[in-house]
């Protein structure tokens, strides 16, 4: 009936000093899935990022990426590796390299020191890089320095590394941050042409976007899932008013 | 399409002019100054003399640390205020040999080194096997300092010690190293260190041909530094670091494990202050634990500011500057030395941030601008 899972989180539970911020909380992402996951702040989403790329560990409970690869003992580079692409809620690029340097360093290859000291960037590295600043459309900034860039392009460039990555899965924290409406509608394209082909998880608070996207919505609270579903019902839903509206 | 080969590569990463510039200065460094200094009699006004040889030499080997410093603090952002421990580990192991190659000419006419007498020791400690031998002590001076700096660096990267945490640890390192070395029992000559050198390989150090050669071995040095650096910024690996310098966090994110490119860069950078104490050591004609003193380290740093971080030839520029100044100061005026190197420092970071390189930079720029106008 559906397609397998490609991140299996169960019963994960972190906690700082005492507060739970992540709270039992399940989650089940299809492959070729595009999710959209709000929620107040403070809910646990940036966290939940955290443990699923290996920047927290989880107390307990299990991580699986595609269903049988444990994440929770592995360090930020090799889950990477594994195929999981995470764009900041702030956009983190090399400001210092150009936009061309910033997509190079995230292309998919062997990212050991002693191979970086000789390596040669070939035609068809070169090409592949070509293909994403059309797509990015940042293929006239090609070499400008990429701290110079306006906010809406350094969010564009993010996401160019993360495709350059070639992941599996892409993390997205509040990708259109920041980005004028025709930016964000663009955005919302990229994002549907690459569901399918990849799996893709989006954190946001843009009620428009999320519409735009279309995919399937969940409402995290205090650390565990409030509600699921399509985006109608979750808003009807009365649990989640109670969390926006109420107190 | 054909691969491009390594050498064309590695070669290919300087330019044109900086290949002319390293011609220039080679033919300076390694004959004209050499002829003056041997071939023109000494009563000439084009006579170059000992003291000349030996201060440039000496600039020089600081030069060689200050691109070693900019390649870890420049290129990759981790400021290290314990780099003097590298020199003088290779100073202290080339010393070693310079000990041993005094042989009975020393005041107590006795096959050990006379600090050694002095404490009434029978016979050369342990890790002293072999000191007599140039070939083992040159492998003691490429390894050394770099094992020291892998072991240090492993615990510091692999704990994630970044900024000023990092820094300050290294000045720690530095100042235990410099109290270890002022023990006469350590071995290494107490707070005289080794000094009195009579000999390389049998030839004498005084004579003004060894003077020329090694002075000659040091430009060939920095100038391979230079091209060996120029490289490293320029290949990917280099990127690597300039972008964990931006943002480490996503260095880690989209794949990169950044201990091995901080320790890979940290390593190197001590190798090289190592091979410049080895240089340093036989033309100054001494090593104490002076040179592990925290300040040392710390002029290391102004020097590479001065001159211009990330820039490579900056670093030589300010290890110049800085040090002819100093050299006049210590002379003229030797009690305001420090004030004048802290206003400096001071009026460096205040309105040269990007140092003696970076003002050269914006002038031709702004001499540009100026010429299109």
């Amino acid at each position: 009936m559906s397609a397998p899972s490609i991140l299996l989180l169960h019963e994960v539970t972190v906690s700082f000093d005492g507060f739970r911020a992540l709270n039992e909380l399940s989650l089940d992402i299809e492959e070729g899935e595009l999710r959209c996951i709000i929620g107040p702040n403070g809910a646990g989403k940036t966290t939940m990022m955290d443990v699923i790329t290996g920047k927290t560990r989880a107390d307990r409970g299990k991580v699986m990426f595609d269903q049988n690869i444990d994440v929770r003992r592995m360090s930020e580079p090799e889950i990477a590796h594994l195929g999981i692409g995470r764009k900041f809620q702030k956009p983190t690029i090399f400001e210092n390299l150009t936009v061309f340097e910033n997509l190079e360093l995230a292309m998919k290859t062997d990212k050991r020191a002693r191979v970086s000291l000789f390596a040669w960037l070939d035609d068809e590295a070169n090409d592949k890089i070509s293909d994403t600043l059309r797509l990015i459309r940042l293929d006239h900034e090609a070499d400008r320095q990429a701290g110079l860039l306006s906010h809406g392009q350094k969010q564009w460039l993010e996401i160019g590394m993360l495709l350059m990555q070639d992941p599996k899965l892409l993390l997205l924290d509040e990708p259109v941050a920041g980005m004028t409406d025709d930016e964000t509608a663009r955005t919302g394209e990229l994002f549907k042409s690459l569901a399918g082909k990849h799996s893709l998880v989006v954190v946001e608070h843009d009620m428009a976007f999320i519409e735009q996207l279309g995919g399937k919505v969940t409402v995290l609270h205090e650390g565990s899932v409030l509600a699921e579903g399509d985006l109608a019902t979750v808003q009807n839903d009365q649990r989640v008013i109670e969390v926006y509206l109420g107190r | 399409m054909k691969r491009t080969p390594f050498i064309v590569r590695f070669l290919g990463a300087t330019p044109k002019q900086g290949w002319i510039a390293i011609g220039i200065a080679a033919a300076i460094t390694m004959i004209l100054l050499p002829a003056l200094h041997l071939l023109v009699p000494t009563g000439s006004p084009f006579h170059v003399s000992a003291y000349v040889i030996t201060l440039v030499g000496k600039i020089m080997c600081y030069a060689i640390v200050a691109v070693a410093m900019d390649l870890i603090w420049g290129y990759t952002g981790i400021l290290s205020l314990g780099h003097g421990l590298f020199f003088a580990l290779g100073g202290y192991a080339f010393g070693m040999y310079l000990m041993r190659q005094i042989g009975r000419d020393g005041s107590y006419q006795s096959d050990l080194p006379d600090f050694m007498v002095f404490l009434d020791w029978k016979a050369l400690p342990w890790y002293w096997t072999g000191s007599d031998s140039i070939l083992w002590v040159l492998f003691l001076v490429l390894t050394v300092p770099a094992l020291v700096a892998l072991i240090f660096g492993f615990f510091a990267f692999r704990s994630r010690i970044k900024g000023v945490y990092f820094s300050i640890i290294t000045q720690a390192m530095v100042f235990a190293a410099m109290l270890f070395f002022f023990r006469n029992e350590t071995g290494f000559g107490g707070n005289n260190g080794f000094t009195d050198f009579k000999r390389i390989l049998g030839y004498s150090i005084t004579a003004p041909e060894m003077r020329v050669s090694l002075f000659a071995l040091t430009a060939a040095m920095l100038l391979a530094t230079l091209v060996l650096g120029r490289y490293l910024v320029t290949s990917k690996l280099g990127r690597v670091l300039a972008a964990i310098r931006d943002a480490e966090s996503r260095v880690m994110f989209i794949g990169y494990n950044p201990l091995y490119y901080k320790l890979f860069i940290w390593t190197l950078s001590a190798l090289l202050c190592g091979i410049a104490g080895a240089l340093y050591v036989p033309q100054v004609g001494i090593i104490n634990p002076g040179e592990m003193s925290p300040a040392n380290s710390i002029e290391m740093a102004i020097w590479v500011a001065v001159g211009g971080r990330g820039t490579l030839i900056g670093p030589v520029v300010g290890a110049f500057v800085v040090n002819l100044a100093k050299s006049f100061f210590t002379v003229t005026f030797p009690e305001y030395w420090l004030f004048f190197l802290g206003a400096i420092f001071v009026g460096v970071t205040l309105w040269l941030p990007d140092g003696v390189v970076g003002l050269w930079r914006k002038l031709r720029e702004k001499r540009a601008v100026g010429a299109v106008k």
